[in-house]
């Protein structure tokens, strides 16, 4: 017999250990209807909390007084500088061990709060890059017209700013919701458990990988179409809605009509 | 700042007594003493950094002057516990750069300070802004976005923002400075009706045309110092200053 007709047991080993269709077919059930969830459930609810401690963190690191940035300065270095995994062990085990316990003994609440925090260290530099590249001038034009600084930054400034930092949001959203598989560290219960964590025990069960790409592209499912979508709303907001109406050409002007005298005038 | 107990004796609606400000050891105002007079137009000229724009942006505080008195009408700005965001209110702005809010439609730029400053509702300030916006010929344009609009167009909508407010006082800052020639002319003419109307306003403009037909009195600043002020004839004809001299005929 031609020995190249033979498969190459290496190359067999090679396919057999990642993409066991048999394997990848049997975990998907699982995943798709037990892991997702909970995938999105602890990745939305760390984007939320993140969001929230960005918002504030990045208003404190405005200011122009030093001891009101320290605080929040401290909290994105630190955040920022430490490895994922101690966070998440610091605020998913420590806390507890310390008594406290908001969340009781349900790893889920620490896990979003873990991540969140971290979230929230690089969503504040987002935040706060964008809201520094809106143009003073808004603030101004808020202000004078009787707007309170804190009114003015809400409705006027905060918004442009966060507009300007979509693609790099959905960058942090990505970071979410890959770092939403390190709940695995905490332990979770039936019924709670996510993509990698269902992947892992079938790893573990079969001593095969396959799993473990079935769970892989379940993340890439949630991921790429992510950025696009964040992106293609990137876009709605800098060009418009389609459909919306022509920019005027500089040699449109309407004559205006004469003002009246009461034009707001209280002399 | 010191607060005075008394309004001065003679009413304006805007006096400034006093004014300095300096950034770091670069001086911009130096004792500045003057007054818009109800129902006046002040037209604010002189070279770049004369220090025309500060000094109007200290009157409604945009910029904190170190040291002098602001009064409105009765309100002292510069006091210690004036409250700044409610006089503001009364004092309109025009910004060289129009300052419109982009990520609002032109009658959201409008109505904002009415729903969020006045508390009128949403109903209310929609129709009090389409008619500030059918004032400067702009009705149709209310559902539009900032820069779906020309220079001009932006300009007045910006005017309107400023008046759907009802200020006693409008400060105009190089209203006009930004805009491409051809636009200049509308943005002017709403100027000048809004002063023929009685609108108190100051008026900070390269514009000598405009400042010789409309403003009842025209202020000369030179070096952070209110150099000469009087009426339009006198400064434009009349001019006895030598930088004013020199100023206008480099200008005109």
């Amino acid at each position: 017999m031609d020995p190249s007709s033979q498969p190459d047991p290496a190359s067999n080993a090679l396919v057999n250990t990642f993409f066991n269709w048999d394997l990848i077919a049997q975990t998907f059930p699982r995943l798709i209807t037990e892991g997702l969830l909970n995938t999105l459930t602890i990745a939305a609810g760390a984007i939320v909390v993140g969001i929230v401690i960005a918002l504030l963190a990045a208003l404190l690191l405005l200011s122009h007084r030093w001891w009101i940035r320290l605080p929040a300065r401290l909290y994105v270095d630190i955040f920022r500088g430490l490895p994922v995994i101690i966070t998440v062990m610091l605020v998913g085990v420590g806390l507890p061990a310390a008594g406290i316990r908001p969340f009781g003994t349900e790893p889920f609440g620490y896990a979003i709060l873990a991540i969140g925090i971290i979230s929230g260290a690089y969503t504040a530099e987002i935040f706060r890059s964008g809201i520094q590249s809106v143009d003073p001038g808004q603030l101004q034009a808020a202000r004078s017209l009787g707007l309170s600084y804190l009114k003015a930054m809400r409705l006027v400034v905060v918004p442009q700013g966060i507009r300007r930092v979509l693609p790099a949001m959905a960058g942090q959203f990505v970071k979410d919701i890959k770092e939403s598989s390190l709940v695995y560290l905490l332990g979770l219960a039936a019924g709670q458990r996510e993509l990698y964590f269902i992947a892992q025990e079938e790893v573990a069960r079969t001593y095969n990988s396959s799993p473990l790409i079935a769970a892989g592209l379940c993340y890439l499912c949630l991921t790429i179409p992510l950025t696009y979508v964040v992106n293609h709303l990137d876009k709605r907001l800098r060009e418009g809605p389609k459909g919306g109406n022509p920019p005027a050409v500089a040699d449109a002007d309407v004559p205006p009509t004469p003002v009246s005298a009461t034009a707001g005038v209280q002399a | 700042m010191t607060a005075m107990t008394k309004a001065p004796a003679t009413p304006a609606a805007l006096r400034v007594t006093g004014l300095s400000k300096s950034y770091g050891s670069h001086t911009v105002l130096r004792d500045i003493t003057i007054d818009v007079r109800a129902g006046e137009t002040l037209c604010l000229i002189g070279p770049s950094g004369s220090g025309k724009s500060t000094l109007l942006k200290c009157l409604n505080l945009l910029e904190t002057p170190d040291s002098g008195e602001i009064w409105l009408g009765e309100t002292c700005l510069t006091a210690a516990r004036a409250d700044v965001d409610a006089a503001r209110a009364r004092i309109g702005m025009v910004f060289q750069h129009f300052n419109l809010f982009p990520h609002m439609s032109v009658e959201r730029n409008v109505t904002l300070a009415l729903t969020a400053v006045k508390g009128m509702d949403r109903e209310q300030a929609r129709q009090r802004a389409l008619r500030r916006l059918a004032e400067v010929g702009l009705a149709a344009f209310a559902d539009r976005r900032p820069a779906q609009l020309s220079g001009g167009q932006q300009q007045r909508v910006a005017i309107a923002r400023a008046l759907a407010m009802e200020p006693e006082v409008m400060l105009f800052d190089e209203a006009t400075s930004a805009l491409d020639p051809e636009l200049v002319k509308d943005v002017l003419a709403v100027m000048r009706d809004l002063a023929s109307a009685g609108m108190t306003m100051a008026v900070v403009t390269h514009e000598m045309g405009f400042a010789r037909e409309a403003a009842d009195r025209v202020a000369f600043m030179c070096d952070g110092r209110l150099a000469e002020i009087d009426t339009p004839d006198r400064i434009f004809e009349r001019a006895d200053h030598p930088r004013l001299r020199q100023f206008l005929s480099q200008v005109l």
